[in-house]
């Protein structure tokens, strides 16, 4: 099967234009809800005839009526790198992507819209509707995959139980099925030693925080995804309202904690940010969690208006590009190629001085690889 | 680097303990470690669930060995199967270990009863299944529980307009 993301009109990134709200310290929101078909053992249990079955009934109902214009990605029929490059873009997990898994996807596959609808057939459970959208929208996205789950759930039998309510494989999802996270870049909380004590509180209300990439992914670049931790004994809305709640606070924290860093440490706070910027403009070779780092302090930067001539959205396609799938399929080489650190900084060089001379005012250039 | 305890054999566990505040390094062998009561063979669960359910087991808590008593579900799957993947096997596990489950569900999400969203599934249109009318009286009774009154109303009239 080709591997084509431009089948995609945003290429799969509107969720990085930083249009949405508080996109400077927001980068992204995203739900998903699991859902099984009913009938079927789960994914884990399933032949393959189980799992072609269920996913010819989900491609079936999806580009019927309900995501017409959805594209359709078979991950057992890609490359691990374009696999990858899925992953990277936050468009598929790392476990329907079968990055970790020997012998490459499991009878699998993506039905993408563009950034921010899309389906995974066959992941843990055999539906994960996702959403992915650009700064801090809860309740918009949420009513955008709610009816995409009312019109497949018109269409194909789910998994629903009057006590649990819609059952998942792993019990710690069962319920609404609802997961929402919220992408949110803290170096003001993480400089300040703030941190701990903000995470160490979100536990406390039933939150929980993870890296970049979700479940057990470090966190990078200072970038942590708060997410509610239950998905059963609460409403939809119960959910993302607190979700919602605690995250406007880590946000008023964050906002504080760049204030007295400003004010206590204006210095240190500009020399760290402009030695990440020169770094990052004239550097031969860079390490993806160098990077990451650099970018956090740049962010901070424009964040703070110390640097201008640098834009939210390049910072956050730097994000996705820099990442080694994205490097190895633009060069056509290995993801384990040590050339990468090299190609790294050359695109981060190329797209930073397009920002720098660019005229204020003037529209965007054209998309990196 | 040599074992602390031995001095011989190279140290292959490095244990940082924080017991009153107080932090302390060891470097030891295999061998020693052993000795000193240290497993070292643990190997992280792939699932942070799966560590959660060993140590419920551990303590006799909310997995007992049921096993006997629910049998296997229809599946195959078993609750042995379930402790060491952390995945059921189908819907219907969720009825065969239902006692099982719910003690579990409830130490996860503090709750066992749903109250989200309800789902009819497609081919009975406007008539909600028997499956969706529970669901909406165990949410009215919770609603009543918590004093959640305007919910309990939209709840009884939802119901009413179900029957």
């Amino acid at each position: 099967m080709s591997f084509d993301l431009n089948l995609l009109p945003d290429g799969g990134l509107s969720w990085l234009d930083a249009s949405g709200p508080d996109s400077s310290i927001v980068l992204s929101t995203r739900i998903r809800l699991a859902r099984n078909v009913a009938g079927h053992v789960f994914t884990s249990r399933g032949d393959r005839d189980t799992l072609e079955d269920v996913y010819r009934m989900v491609h079936e109902a999806a580009t019927d009526a309900v995501l017409p214009q959805a594209v359709t990605y078979r991950l057992d029929q890609m490359r691990g790198v374009d696999r990858q490059v899925l992953h990277e873009r936050h468009l598929v997990s790392r476990e329907l992507a079968g990055l970790d898994r020997q012998g490459g996807a499991r009878t699998a596959a993506a039905l993408l819209t563009d950034g921010a609808m899309g389906i995974m057939v066959n992941e843990e459970d055999h539906l994960r509707l996702q959403g992915l959208q650009s700064g801090f929208q809860l309740e918009r996205l949420y009513g955008r995959l709610a009816t995409l789950d009312g019109a497949l759930g018109e269409r194909i039998p789910f998994a629903f139980h009057s006590e649990f309510g819609y059952l998942t494989a792993c019990p710690t999802n069962a319920g609404t099925g609802l997961r929402a996270s919220v992408l949110i870049h803290l170096p003001g909380l993480v400089l300040t030693k703030e941190i701990n004590k903000v995470l160490q509180g979100l536990a406390q209300v039933g939150l929980t925080f993870r890296g970049l990439y979700g479940e057990g992914s470090e966190v990078l670049g200072n970038f942590f995804q708060l997410s509610n931790q239950t998905t059963l004994g609460k409403s939809e809305a119960e959910l993302l309202d607190h979700l919602g709640r605690m995250v406007r606070m880590v946000l008023a924290h964050e906002h504080q904690a760049r204030e007295v860093m400003e004010r206590s440490a204006p210095a240190v706070v500009a020399d760290r940010v402009w030695r990440a910027y020169g770094i990052l403009r004239h550097a031969r070779t860079l390490s993806f969690e160098e990077t990451m780092n650099f970018l956090s302090g740049v962010r901070l930067g424009v964040g703070l208006n110390l640097i201008s001539g640098v834009s939210v959205y390049t910072l956050n396609r730097l994000l996705v590009y820099t990442q080694p799938g994205h490097l190895a399929h633009a060069a056509g080489i290995a993801v384990t190629d040590p050339e990468l650190a090299v190609h790294r900084a050359t695109l981060v060089r190329t797209m930073l001085d397009d920002d720098a001379t660019r005229p204020p005012g003037a529209t965007r250039g054209a998309e990196a690889p | 680097m040599p074992c602390d305890r031995c001095g011989e054999r190279p140290a292959a566990v490095h244990l940082t303990q924080i017991v009153h505040g107080q932090v302390t390094k060891q470097h030891l062998c295999d061998t020693c470690a052993n000795a000193a009561g240290i497993q070292t063979d643990a190997v992280p669960g792939q699932y942070p669930l799966v560590d959660f359910l060993s140590t419920l087991g551990g303590v006799g808590g909310a997995l007992p060995s049921r096993t006997d008593e629910e049998g296997a579900c229809v599946c195959g799957a078993t609750l042995v199967d379930f402790r060491e993947t952390g995945r059921l096997g189908c819907a219907a596990c969720y009825d065969t270990f239902s006692a099982s489950l719910r003690t579990l569900l409830r130490r996860i999400h503090g709750a066992s009863q749903h109250m989200g969203r309800l789902y009819t599934a497609p081919g009975a249109p406007n008539t909600p299944t028997d499956e969706a009318l529970r669901a909406l009286r165990e949410q009215l009774r919770h609603a009543i529980e918590a004093e959640d009154f305007e919910r309990a109303a939209q709840l009884r009239d939802s119901i009413r307009g179900a029957e």
